[in-house]
C-alpha cells in the first residue's frame, strides 16, 4: 500500500516563498556554495595580487608598495565618498560571502549526516572517486574558517600582533610572518585552502549545472590551476618573510 | 486416447470479414458511462507490461483499481529482461509489410494453432502500441532523420521490429510503470507492493475477489471486486532451467484454474535456441543470448563426436555447419523450434561442445572477417559483454557456446475473445492467457501482446461484463466465499511449515525440471511423457512428505514463497504431460517423435487437433476433462512449414 | 574454492541486526554470487537454520533487485556490474567476504540484506512520467527525434532502480537515481511540456528522503550501468531553470 504526497509547484507565488523554496532546497544550497564559492576565488585572487606588492619593497620615498596598496584601498572613490566606506562596502559583501557559504555548508552537512542515519558499513568502503580533497571539504573548511579568524586579529585588527601598526601591512606582514609558528599556521592554511579549492574548483560546475564530455576535462585543469597559483603565490610570501628574503 | 465427445468451447469471437471484426465488435460491446466508471472496482494481479498497462489505462478510464505484486516495484516484472524489440504493422521502411502480413506471418509461424479473429486484432492495435509507447517517452532507436529504426527479427522476412537498444522490454515497462505510477498519484489507482495472490475467489459461478499474503508481516487478508484480471506472466520455470526470471511462477493462473478457469495448450512450450549452456549443477538459471545473433553467427559441431580440440583447432572441413547444410534456404535463420530441435539432435548424439558437451558452437569469425570486428561490436557489443562475464571467454576470438533453453509458454489460462477466462468476471492477459501465438511465438511478439491487451483491448471488452453489474456492490469480505478462501490459504500456508521433512524446496524444483526437459521438453514421446507423469506424481508425494521450510508464516519467508510455487508447478506440470499425450500431432513447440516427417521436421494433424485442448479442473487426483475449441482459418491457408 | 563470509542477519524491520559467519565450501569458479548464496542456503536450511534473505529475480543484470554492499563495494568489485553478474572466478580461495545491505535512512532493513527501496517509487510518481492518456498519441513517426538525443535519453534510461548509488553515496544521496530518471525524460521532445514541473517535483520529493550531492562521483563507478554524474549537472541546471520556466500564473493576483 502506498502513501502518496504532491510537491506543489504551482504555489510559489510570492517572491519570498518562491526563493526560499529554490535557497531551502538541497540543490538551491548548492547553487548558493558555488556562487559564494565563485566569490570567495574572486577575492583571493585580487587579494594575492595585492600581497604580492610586499616583493615591491619600498619606492624612492621609502613608503612601502603595499602600505599604498592598503591606503588606496581606504581612500577608494577619493574625496566623492567619506574615507573608508567604499571598503566598508566591500569587507560587508565579503563577509556576507562567507556568512552564506558556511551557512550553506553546515546545513548540507546537516541534512546529509541525517540522510546517512547510524547504519556504517562493517566493511571499509572501497572508494573509487572521491579524493582526499573531496572527501575534507568539510574540515578543510573548518581550518580556513579559524586561520580567517586569527588571520583578521592579527593583519586587520592587530589584536594578535604585538607590533601592529594601523596601516603599516609591511610591517605586521613581517612582524607576524617571521614568528615561526605564525609561519606554520599560514602554511597549514594554505594546504588546507588549496585542497578545498582544488575540489571546490571543479565541483562549482557540477552545481551550477555545466558538465559536457567536450570540456568536462578543462574543469579540472580550472581546479588544479587555480589552487596552484593562489597556493603557490601565498606560500611564496609567508616562505620569502619567514626566511627573511623580504624584511 | 483423443476423446471425441468432450464439449466445444465457444470463443464469442465475431463474424464477418476479418479486418471489421474488432471495429464492429468495439461497437457492438456495452460501454459503461465515464460518470458510472468510478462505481466499480478492478482488481489487477501483476505488473508486467499486461498488468501495468491494463491497470493505467483503468484508472485513466475512471475505474477504481487495485494493484498487486509481489515485487517491491512495479519495474521489477519479468518483461523488463525482454531484450530484442516489439512487432507492429507500421511498414515505414516500406518493405511491404502490412497488417494482413503480419497477422499471416502470427498464425503461420504459430504452426496453425491459434485464433484468426484474436490474431487479426493483435496485427491491427500493435501500431497504436508503437505510438503510445513513443508519446509516454520510450527512446526506441532512431535513424539520423529522427525517425524510428527497424530491425528484421526472427527471421521473419520484413524489418518490422522496434528496439531499445537490448533493452526494449525494459524501455516499455517503464514506459507503463510510469504511467501506472502516474495514476497512483492521481489517486485512481491503489498499489499494493510485496503481495502475493494466493487464491481466486468465486461465488456463484463468478469471480469476486482475491486472497492476498503480504510476503513482508505475512498477513493474509481477502479483497473483493466486481472484476479480477490476472497478468501473473508464463510458468516457464516448471523446467527449473529457463530464461525466466527466479520468481516466474504458475501460482495464480493455477489458482484460478483450480477455482473453474480452463487451462488451454499447457503443452506448448518454447525452446529458445541461443542460450547460454549451463556451467554447473549449482546454475540457478539460464541466460538468454538475443536471438539477433543468428544473423551474424554461424552455427556448428565438430564432425567427429571424439573431437576434443580447442575450437579454433578444428579446421573447416572437420566442421558441421548443421543447419545450414539440412536448411540451405534459411540456414542459420531457421525459427526457434527448428534450430533448437537440431541443435538437440547434436547434442544426443554426443557432439555437443563444451565442458559438459551440452552446447554447440556459435561462430563469428568468418563475420568479423566479413564485416570487421567493430561494426559486430556496435551490433552486438552489449551481448558479447554479457557472455564473457558469465562464461569468462571471450567471443571475438573464442565462438559462443549455445544451447537452447525453455523460454516462453504459449499455453495458458484459456480466453475468449473478450479476454474473459472461463471464469465470468476473470480475465487473463499476457503471457498468462493462453495467448494469440498458437503453437509457437515469433520473436518480438510477446511484448506485442501483453501491451495489446492491457493497453487497447481488455480496457474496452471489460464493459461488456461489468455494465451487468452497475449499482450491484462487491461481495463483502466477510462472505462465506472468502473466509472459506482464506482459511484454505492459512491452511495451505501453515501445510508447508509443519511438514519438517528433511529436503529444501529447490531440491524438488530442480528434480522436476530434470523430468520436465527430458520427457516434456524439446522431444516428446509417449512413453516418455507416460514415465514423465510417474516420476512426476512420485517427487510430488516426496515433496509433501519431505519438504523442509524453515521459519515463520508471519515474517518475510522466501523458501514458505518457493514452496506454494513448486507446490503449484507439480500440478502443472501433470496436466503438460497429459496436454502432450492427447495431441497426437507434432506442431511448433510441440515435437512427438512418433509424428514426423520422413526428414524429421514436425507433422502436424489438422484433421484431429486443428482445435484448442482447454482443459477443467475436476478435483484433486482425477484426470482433468478436455474441451475444445476449434480453430478454423478462412483467412490462412493451412500449409506445412518448410525452411529447406 | 572455499570462502568464509560475514554476512549481515535482522530477523525484521525493528529486530536489531548482528553479522554471522558462515562457511562456503567447494564454490565453483563459474557460479555467480547470488549462486554462491543460494549454496550457503542450501546448507543452512539442511542444517535447521533459516536462509540468508536477499532480493533478486532476473539474475542477468536488468530487474534491479539485487544489491549487495561485497566487501565495501556496492554490486562487488566488478565495475559496471550488478551483483548477480558478478561471477565467483573474482575472487579466490580462503577469502572472506563481508555482505551487507544498502545503508540509508531512507532504506529500512527489511529482512537480512533486503532493504525497502519504494522512495524511488514515491519519487516516479511524483513525475516520473509523461502525461499521455492510452489511445491520445499521435503517430510514433510524427514526432522526429534527433538521434544523439534519444542515445542520450537512453543511456540515463537505462538505470534499473537499484539504488547502488545511494549505497555508495556518502551522503546518501540518489541524485544519480533521480538525474537518470529526469533526463531519460527531459531530453526527449516529448518530456518538454512537463520539463521543468516534473524536475521540481521529482527533485523536492527527492530531497524529503535523502542527502545532498558533493559531487564525490562515487555513485556513477557503483552503478552498474555505468550512469554518468553529467546527467546530475543537467539536473542541477534544470532545477535551476525551472525556477523562472514554471508557469507562475501570470496576470493573476
Ligand atoms: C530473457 C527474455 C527475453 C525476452 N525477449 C522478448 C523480446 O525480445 N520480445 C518479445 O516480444 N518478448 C520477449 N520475451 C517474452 C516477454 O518478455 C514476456 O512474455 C512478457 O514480458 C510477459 O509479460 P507479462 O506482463 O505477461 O508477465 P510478466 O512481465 O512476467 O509479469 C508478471 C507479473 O505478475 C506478478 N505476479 C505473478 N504472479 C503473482 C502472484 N501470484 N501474486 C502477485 N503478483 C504476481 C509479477 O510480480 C509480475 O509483476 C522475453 C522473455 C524472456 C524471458
Ligand atoms: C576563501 C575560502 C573559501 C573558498 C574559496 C571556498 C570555495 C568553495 C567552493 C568553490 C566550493 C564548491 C561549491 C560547490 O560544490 O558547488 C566550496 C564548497 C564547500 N565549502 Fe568552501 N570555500 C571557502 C571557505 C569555506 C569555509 C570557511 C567553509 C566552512 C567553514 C567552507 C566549507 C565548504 C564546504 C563544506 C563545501 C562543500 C559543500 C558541499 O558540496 O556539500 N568553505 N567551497
Ligand atoms: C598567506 C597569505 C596571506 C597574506 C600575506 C595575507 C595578508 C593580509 C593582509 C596584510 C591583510 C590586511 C590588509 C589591510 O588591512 O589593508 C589581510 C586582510 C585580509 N585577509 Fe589576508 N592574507 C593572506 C591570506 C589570506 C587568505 C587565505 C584569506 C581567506 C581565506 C585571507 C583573507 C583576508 C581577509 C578577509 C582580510 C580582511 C580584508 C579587509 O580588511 O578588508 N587572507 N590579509
Ligand atoms: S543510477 Fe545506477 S546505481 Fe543508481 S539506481 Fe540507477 S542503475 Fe542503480
Ligand atoms: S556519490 Fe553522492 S555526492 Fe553526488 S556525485 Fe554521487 S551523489
Ligand atoms: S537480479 Fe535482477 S538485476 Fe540482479
Amino acid at each position: 500500500m502506498t502513501t502518496t504526497r504532491r510537491v506543489k509547484v504551482h504555489d510559489r507565488q510570492g517572491w519570498r516563498s518562491w526563493l526560499g523554496g529554490f535557497f531551502s532546497s538541497s540543490i538551491g544550497l548548492k547553487w548558493l556554495m558555488a556562487l559564494t564559492g565563485i566569490g570567495l576565488l574572486l577575492y583571493l585572487l585580487a587579494h594575492l595580487l595585492g600581497n604580492l606588492k610586499i616583493f615591491l619593497g619600498a619606492n624612492a620615498l621609502g613608503e612601502y608598495e603595499i602600505d599604498l596598496y592598503a591606503e588606496a584601498l581606504r581612500s577608494l572613490g577619493g574625496d566623492l565618498v567619506p574615507r573608508q566606506s567604499i571598503l566598508w562596502l566591500f569587507r560587508i559583501g565579503l563577509t556576507a560571502i562567507f556568512v552564506l557559504h558556511i551557512y550553506a555548508a553546515a546545513e548540507l552537512t546537516r541534512r546529509n549526516v541525517a540522510a546517512r542515519g547510524r547504519g556504517r558499513y562493517e566493511a571499509k568502503r572501497q572508494y573509487e572517486a572521491v579524493n582526499y580533497a573531496s572527501r575534507t571539504m568539510r574540515w578543510g573548511g573548518v581550518i580556513i574558517l579559524l586561520f580567517l579568524l586569527y588571520h583578521l586579529a592579527d593583519l586587520t585588527f592587530g589584536w594578535a600582533n604585538p607590533d601592529f601598526v594601523y596601516l603599516a601591512a609591511y610591517n605586521n606582514v613581517t612582524a607576524s610572518l617571521t614568528r615561526p609558528p605564525v609561519a606554520i599556521l599560514y602554511l597549514v592554511a594554505q594546504a588546507a585552502l588549496a585542497l578545498h579549492i582544488y575540489h571546490g574548483a571543479w565541483s562549482l560546475f557540477q552545481s551550477l549545472g555545466s558538465a559536457n564530455a567536450r570540456y568536462n576535462i578543462l574543469r579540472r585543469y580550472f581546479a588544479v590551476a587555480f589552487a596552484a597559483v593562489i597556493f603557490i603565490g601565498n606560500v611564496a610570501i609567508v616562505l620569502a618573510v619567514w626566511t627573511g628574503w623580504v624584511s | 486416447m483423443t476423446d471425441t465427445h468432450s464439449p466445444t468451447l465457444d470463443a464469442a469471437a465475431p463474424e464477418g470479414p476479418i479486418q471489421d471484426r474488432w471495429v464492429n465488435h468495439k461497437f457492438k460491446t456495452k460501454l459503461v458511462n465515464p460518470a458510472n466508471k468510478r462505481k466499480y472496482e478492478i482488481i489487477v494481479i501483476g505488473t508486467g507490461l499486461a498488468g501495468a498497462s491494463a491497470a493505467a489505462t483503468f484508472g485513466e478510464l475512471g475505474y477504481n483499481v487495485k494493484v498487486f505484486t509481489y515485487h517491491d516495484s512495479p519495474r521489477r516484472a519479468h518483461s523488463i529482461a525482454a531484450q530484442g524489440g516489439i512487432n507492429a504493422a507500421k511498414n515505414y521502411p516500406n518493405d511491404g509489410d502490412s497488417i494482413f502480413r503480419l497477422f499471416y506471418d502470427t498464425v503461420k509461424g504459430g504452426d496453425y494453432r491459434s485464433r484468426e479473429s484474436n490474431v487479426y486484432r493483435l496485427a491491427e492495435v500493435s501500431n497504436e502500441i508503437i505510438d503510445q509507447a513513443t508519446a509516454q517517452g520510450v527512446p526506441f532507436a532512431r535513424e539520423y532523420g529522427g525517425l524510428l529504426d527497424n530491425r528484421s527479427f526472427g527471421g521473419a522476412q520484413v524489418s518490422r521490429t522496434f528496439y531499445a537498444r537490448g533493452q526494449t522490454g525494459q524501455q516499455l515497462l517503464l514506459g507503463a510503470y510510469q504511467a501506472l505510477a502516474r495514476q497512483i498519484d492521481a489517486g485512481a489507482v491503489e498499489f499494493h507492493n510485496r503481495s502475493e495472490m494466493l487464491e481466486v475467489v468465486t461465488k456463484d459461478e463468478r469471480a469476486v475477489g482475491v486472497v492476498i499474503r503480504d510476503l513482508i508481516t505475512g498477513k493474509i487478508t481477502s479483497h473483493s471486486a466486481h472484476a479480477v484480471v490476472l497478468a501473473t506472466g508464463g510458468y516457464s520455470n516448471v523446467f527449473f532451467l529457463s530464461t525466466n526470471a527466479m520468481a516466474c511462477n504458475a501460482s495464480a493462473a493455477w489458482r484460478a484454474h483450480r477455482s473453474g478457469a480452463y487451462f488451454a495448450n499447457p503443452a506448448f512450450t518454447q525452446i529458445h535456441p541461443t542460450c547460454i549452456p549451463a556451467s554447473d549443477e549449482f546454475q540457478s538459471k539460464l541466460t538468454l543470448m538475443s536471438e539477433s545473433l543468428r544473423n551474424d553467427g554461424r552455427i556448428w559441431v565438430p564432425r567427429d563426436p571424439a573431437d576434443t580440440r580447442a575450437p579454433n583447432d578444428i579446421p573447416e572441413d572437420e566442421r558441421d555447419y548443421y543447419l545450414e547444410r539440412q536448411y540451405p534456404a534459411f540456414g542459420n535463420l531457421v525459427p526457434r523450434d527448428v534450430a533448437s530441435r537440431a541443435a538437440m539432435r547434436m547434442i544426443d548424439q554426443n557432439r555437443g561442445v563444451g565442458p559438459l558437451k551440452n552446447g554447440v558452437y556459435l561462430d563469428f569469425k568468418s563475420a568479423i572477417a566479413r564485416l570487421t570486428k567493430a561494426k559486430i561490436e556496435e551490433r552486438y557489443g552489449n551481448l558479447f559483454e554479457m557472455y564473457e562475464r558469465i562464461t569468462d571467454e571471450d567471443p571475438y576470438e573464442v565462438p559462443m557456446r549455445i544451447y537452447p533453453a525453455p523460454h516462453y509458454t504459449m499455453g495458458g489460462l484459456w480466453v475468449d475473445y473478450n479476454l474473459m477466462t472461463t471464469i465470468p468476471g476473470l480475465y487473463a492477459i499476457g503471457e498468462a492467457n493462453f495467448s494469440d501465438h498458437g503453437a509457437n511465438r515469433l520473436g518480438a511478439s510477446a511484448l506485442m501482446q501483453g501491451l495489446a491487451d492491457g493497453y487497447f483491448v481488455l480496457p474496452y471488452t471489460i464493459g461488456e461484463y461489468l455494465s451487468g453489474y452497475l449499482n450491484v456492490d462487491p461481495v463483502p469480505t466477510d462472505d462465506a466465499a472468502f473466509t472459506a478462501a482464506l482459511n484454505g490459504v492459512t491452511e495451505r500456508t501453515e501445510r508447508f511449515l509443519s511438514i519438517n521433512g528433511t529436503q529444501s524446496v529447490d531440491h524438488f524444483h530442480r528434480q522436476l525440471g530434470k523430468v520436465m526437459i527430458e520427457y516434456c521438453g524439446l522431444v516428446r514421446s509417449r512413453e516418455g511423457l507416460e514415465k514423465a507423469i510417474g516420476e512426476i506424481r512420485s517427487i510430488k508425494a516426496e515433496f509433501w512428505n519431505d519438504l523442509r521450510v524453515i521459519g515463520t508464516s508471519d515474517s518475510l519467508n522466501q523458501s514458505l514463497e518457493r514452496a506454494g510455487r513448486v507446490a503449484d508447478f507439480f500440478e502443472l506440470a501433470e496436466l503438460m504431460c497429459i496436454d502432450a499425450l492427447n495431441r497426437e500431432e507434432s506442431c511448433g513447440g510441440h515435437f512427438r517423435i512418433e509424428h514426423q516427417t520422413e526428414d524429421g521436421e514436425a507433422k502436424r494433424d489438422d484433421e484431429e487437433y486443428a482445435y484448442v485442448a482447454a482443459w477443467a479442473w475436476n478435483g484433486e487426483d482425477t484426470r482433468q476433462a478436455l474441451h475444445k475449441e476449434p480453430l478454423e482459418f478462412e483467412y490462412v491457408a493451412l500449409t506445412q512449414r518448410s525452411y529447406k | 574454492m572455499d570462502l568464509s563470509l560475514k554476512v549481515w542477519r535482522q530477523a525484521g524491520a525493528d529486530a536489531k541486526g548482528e553479522f554471522k559467519t558462515y562457511a562456503a565450501k567447494n564454490v565453483s569458479e563459474g557460479a555467480s554470487f547470488l549462486e554462491m548464496l543460494d549454496q550457503v542456503n542450501e546448507e543452512l536450511n539442511a542444517a535447521g537454520e533459516d536462509p540468508i534473505a536477499f532480493d533478486h529475480d532476473c539474475r542477468e543484470g536488468i530487474c534491479g533487485l539485487c544489491g549487495l554492499m561485497i566487501n565495501g563495494s556496492p554490486h562487488g568489485p566488478q565495475s559496471g556490474t550488478a551483483t548477480c553478474q558478478l561471477h565467483m572466478r573474482k575472487f579466490s580461495d580462503g577469502d572472506s567476504i563481508t555482505i551487507e545491505p544498502w545503508r540509508a535512512t531512507a532504506f529500512p532493513v527489511v529482512k537480512d540484506l533486503i532493504v525497502d527501496r519504494s522512495p524511488f517509487d514515491r519519487i516516479i510518481e511524483a513525475g516520473g512520467y509523461i502525461s499521455i492518456n492510452t489511445g491520445a498519441a499521435p503517430d510514433a513517426n510524427l514526432i522526429a527525434v534527433a538521434k544523439e538525443a534519444a542515445e542520450a535519453s537512453m543511456d540515463a534510461a537505462a538505470c534499473i532502480g537499484c539504488a547502488a548509488c545511494v549505497a555508495a553515496c556518502p551522503n546518501s544521496a540518489a541524485n544519480l537515481f533521480v538525474a537518470a530518471k529526469l533526463n531519460h525524460l527531459n531530453l526527449l521532445p516529448q518530456g518538454q511540456p512537463e520539463r521543468y514541473t516534473r524536475t521540481v517535483a521529482m527533485v523536492e520529493t527527492m530531497e524529503e528522503y535523502f542527502g545532498s550531492c558533493t559531487n564525490y562521483g562515487e555513485c556513477e563507478k557503483a552503478c552498474p550501468k555505468s550512469i554518468s554524474i553529467d546527467f546530475i549537472a543537467l539536473m542541477n541546471r534544470d532545477y535551476v531553470k525551472a525556477q523562472f520556466m514554471n508557469p507562475v500564473k501570470t496576470g493573476q493576483r
